[in-house]
């Protein structure tokens, strides 16, 4: 089959990063929450697995959105089932 | 703060649990003894509650609305399957060995198994893996019987299977609700009389509840096959008994099977059992837990009166007697309360309520309000009758967006019906045709000022749809605006100042002789200056400093969904100066349009003989150039479009050929038609109707379709009989050469129709897809808030969106979308 494709690559997916737990931590004291009032993303996510990131950790995304430019959102990585 | 939650089990009552929770078995199938008390161990025991007003619980010695009623027992003769399991006894039949009763698979196998039972079931072995015995074809027969190889088994059977089932097997198949032979019912728990009271008719005769009906039949039946049984009678007959329990027991839990007859009362209505009780609209979940009923509202047909402000509703006398307002007594307020207080509840601004402070309540009478109105003091409350002025909320069903519940300010007014501005109807989608209302009064400050501030007409002339306004003017407004702009339109002084001050501006002064209609307009346009397309996109309108310099207004300046001229006054002077804008420009349309007349004739559509000759050698020509592509396509020459076969690439040939003709005979008539004409105006300020319309009426009323093609339905090869079949000229699949004037032909009118009739059934095909659609997206959306952090979270608190729509703008204070930012 060759080459495995990396969806990070696609035009499609915006940028994910993994927050460092500071910056999680600093996030959560921002919004004033606990981490599962996040959003969340699965852990068997394409996106997540080709991060290498892991449950409890959260990711920051970067959207192109046609009226803000960029939008930033969070997403708390949970374990599927 | 999300409640996490750990656990929840459903789980299946055990014959035990019945027992224990029950204050007695149920045997005697009698209601009432002679003295008219209810029998003991009868279906209505009053140990399982009470329903009567002064009678004590026998169970827990409270009181009627206190006591939470108790259950009891049936014990069925013969066990009977639970119809809410049949399809989990089937799968337990089929998933275990008929011998050893053991799971048909190995324990690897069970252990990959996401829903062992399920898959178990769906592979339908032969054999058994541990004891090696031949599985017999277990069958469903619907609705509750089940065969074993071509034999009957009946419930007992299965019973005595499922208790051998080990506990181990059913912690295999991942099951912890209890044991699977509780499918089979041998107890049944007999509600307690308290969800199923018996209502006493005037006639003193008692009424009794469906539920209890459906028990008394089941008791009987019970009974009868315990005498049967006690006396040995043949197989045949208890097996027919047992089929009847059987079907007492399903119909008790629903009655509305698929393949059960439905069990009726004497009457013939079908019974409305404990399914019937939950489910649809009227059931228990969508009926009375989501949907609750209101006070302080009111409910008419609706009339127009443009002679009310836009944030107006008009509300009959009679509903302003009925509502109420609660006005607390101050020092300033308290001789006008007790004036109010003295006019009764019967004289229009009066008062029906009397609280006071200590909590006492008293209803004012006519003969009581004299006295009353001495007594008020400061510090009572009195519910005083709606007046002019008051705050209330107007809907109209179906509430698809928020502008379909709108604060209005009170005006009471005589007659019966709710009165409101035509400007408003288009975000209510209201006509008069019959239209009936709603009206809400909110009764706290706090309710009053939030519907003021948020609700109020003029703060929603903004849509959140398209950011643009959705309340503006429509219909007559605009073909009066159109007509006022026009270019020859002049006026003497002394008709200008008449027209203006009836429009509602009493301080206008002209100074001129003569004054354009132009200039009258301009009077009522706030300072700006904005340049837009006009909607017949002739000439650009032009307003300099509020004054009309070019231009006539039409639907594109002062429309409803467009409106460019109200959405920039809107922006520049705010929702105050609009409200006001709308208010005169529409009194100001209509009573020019009085005074000038306005109708409209056959004659408005005369178009010449030239034109007429004109649009039917169109139309021939078409229809020979229609001919040749026929023929040369049955002689195989055609030109063969990508993706279509031969046949619908003509058919595309012929629709562009004839669409052709539409649009030339379009023009045709446009041009010719008399320019001054009211029903041209009309098309032109887009008031109703286009150029569409006008040339389907005075020209040609064109291609009939359905579902985008040409009308090829109908009889063998033929769309009617009067055509050869396999005919595939115009004519003969749905093309009308006539128009709407010279009448059309009887095939002509059958194929409008049939066209007329699909655009009706899209309709009601639509509203009902999209209002099903719009329940899901209010279900799912309608928690969700934009938190004082800026933040969307739902009722956990979760959060959902980190800023509003991701740009956080609000659509309703957008210009179409975006935020507009504007330097002078």
């Amino acid at each position: 089959m060759g080459k495995k494709y990396d969806v990070t690559d696609h035009v499609r997916v915006p940028e994910h990063k993994v927050l460092s737990s500071e910056e999680k931590e600093e996030l959560l004291e921002r919004f004033n929450v606990k981490e599962q009032q996040l959003p969340k993303i699965y852990h068997n996510d394409p996106v997540v697995k080709e991060l290498d990131a892991s449950v409890g950790d959260v990711l920051k995304i970067e959207r192109n959105s046609p009226t803000a430019g960029k939008a930033v959102y969070y997403r708390l990585i949970v374990e599927r089932k | 703060m999300p409640h996490k939650i750990n656990k929840i089990e459903f789980k299946i009552l055990s014959p035990q649990q019945i027992k224990e929770m029950a204050v007695g078995e149920i045997t005697d199938p009698t209601l009432y003894d002679k003295s008219g008390y209810p029998a003991e161990n009868g279906v209505m025991d009053p140990r399982m509650g009470v329903i009567d007003p002064g009678m004590k619980c026998r169970t827990c010695g409270k009181s009627i609305g206190s006591c939470p009623g108790h259950f009891g027992y049936i014990d069925l003769s013969r066990p009977v399957v639970h119809v809410r399991y049949v399809k989990t006894v089937y799968k337990f039949l089929r998933a275990t060995c008929q011998e050893c009763h053991k799971p048909l698979g190995d324990d690897e196998e069970i252990e990959e198994m996401e829903d062992p039972l399920y898959e178990l079931y769906l592979k339908k072995r032969k054999k058994c893996p541990h004891c090696d015995a031949e599985q017999d074809k277990v069958k469903r027969k619907r609705p509750h019987n089940f065969t074993l190889g071509g034999r009957q088994l009946n419930p007992r059977e299965i019973r005595e299977w499922f208790e051998n089932i080990s506990d181990e097997t059913i912690k295999k198949f991942g099951i912890n609700g209890g044991r699977p032979e509780w499918l089979i019912l041998t107890l049944l728990p007999v509600p307690p009389v308290t969800m199923r009271p018996s209502i006493t008719l005037q006639s003193s005769q008692r009424s009794e509840d469906d539920l209890t009906h459906k028990l008394v039949d089941l008791i009987r039946i019970n009974q009868r096959l315990a005498d049967n049984i006690e006396i040995g009678a043949p197989d045949f007959i208890i097996d027919d008994l047992w089929e009847l329990l059987q079907y007492h027991v399903s119909t008790f839990f629903d009655n509305n099977l698929s393949s059960v007859p439905q069990a009726r009362h004497r009457s013939g209505r079908a019974l409305k059992t404990l399914a019937q009780r939950l489910k649809s609209k009227q059931g228990r979940f969508r009926g009375n837990l989501a949907g609750k009923r209101v006070d302080f509202s009111s409910r008419t047909v609706i009339s127009p009166d443009p002679d009310i402000s836009i944030n107006d509703v008009g509300v009959p006398e009679q509903i302003a007697k009925e509502i109420t307002i609660p006005e607390k007594v101050r020092e300033d307020n308290l001789k006008e309360l007790k004036s109010l207080v003295k006019n009764g509840p019967e004289n229009h601004p009066g008062a029906n309520y009397l609280k006071r402070p200590d909590g006492g309540k008293k209803k004012i009478t006519e003969d009581n309000c004299e006295k009353i109105s001495e007594e008020l003091e400061v510090g009572f409350i009195v519910e005083r009758h709606l007046q002019n002025g008051d705050v209330a909320l107007f809907n109209r069903q179906p509430s698809l967006h928020r502008m379909s519940l709108m604060a209005h300010r009170v005006r009471i007014m005589p007659g019966k019906t709710f009165r409101l501005n035509l400007c408003v109807c288009d975000p209510y989608n209201a006509d008069f045709d019959g239209d009936e209302m709603n009206l809400h009064v909110p009764q706290t400050a706090e309710a009053r000022a939030e519907a003021e501030e948020l609700m109020l007409v003029q703060e929603n002339i903004r849509s959140p749809r398209f950011g643009g306004p959705i309340i503006g003017c429509t219909q007559d407004h605009i073909s009066g605006l159109y007509l006022l702009t026009g270019d020859d339109v002049e006026f003497d002084r002394k008709t200008a100042q008449e027209i203006v001050t009836q429009a509602g501006d009493e301080d206008v002064v002209f100074e001129s002789e003569t004054v354009t209609g132009k200039e009258v307009f301009s009077k009522f346009i706030p300072d700006l200056t904005v340049v837009f397309d006009s909607e017949s996109g002739d000439e650009k309108v032009i307003i300099e400093n509020g004054e009309l310099k070019q231009g006539r207004i039409d639907e594109a300046a002062v429309g409803s969904f467009a409106g460019k001229l109200t959405e920039k006054i809107e922006r520049k002077h705010g929702t105050e100066v609009t409200k006001d804008f709308l208010d005169s420009i529409s009194r100001l349309s209509l009573e020019y349009l009085n005074r000038r007349g306005f109708s409209m004739s056959i004659s408005d559509l005369d178009i010449t003989e030239e034109s007429k000759d004109e649009i039917t050698n169109m139309i021939n020509d078409a229809e020979e150039d229609s001919h040749r592509l026929i023929q040369n396509f049955e002689e195989g020459d055609i030109d063969q479009i990508p993706g279509q076969t031969k046949k619908e690439s003509l058919e595309s040939h012929i629709n562009r050929r004839l669409g052709q003709v539409q649009n030339s005979a379009n023009d045709v008539v446009g041009n010719d038609l008399p320019q001054k004409s009211s029903a041209v105006n009309m098309a032109k300020s887009g008031a109703r109707g286009g150029m569409v319309q006008l040339s389907q009426i005075a020209g040609v009323v064109g291609q009939q379709t359905l579902e985008g093609n040409r009308i090829h339905r109908g009889y063998k090869d033929r769309t009617l009989s009067l055509f050869e079949r396999g005919e595939l000229s115009p004519k003969a699949h749905g093309f009308v050469s006539s128009s709407f004037k010279s009448g059309l032909s009887p095939e002509e009118f059958y194929f409008l129709v049939m066209n007329g009739r699909e655009g009706l059934m899209d309709t009601s095909l639509r509203t009902r897809k999209s209002g099903y659609m719009e329940r899901r997206l209010v279900n799912a959306l309608q928690d969700l808030k934009v938190e004082t952090d800026g933040t969307v979270r739902d009722n956990r608190k979760t959060i959902i969106q980190f800023t509003p729509g991701e740009d956080g703008v609000d659509p309703a204070k957008s210009k179409e979308g975006d935020v507009p930012i504007e330097i002078e």
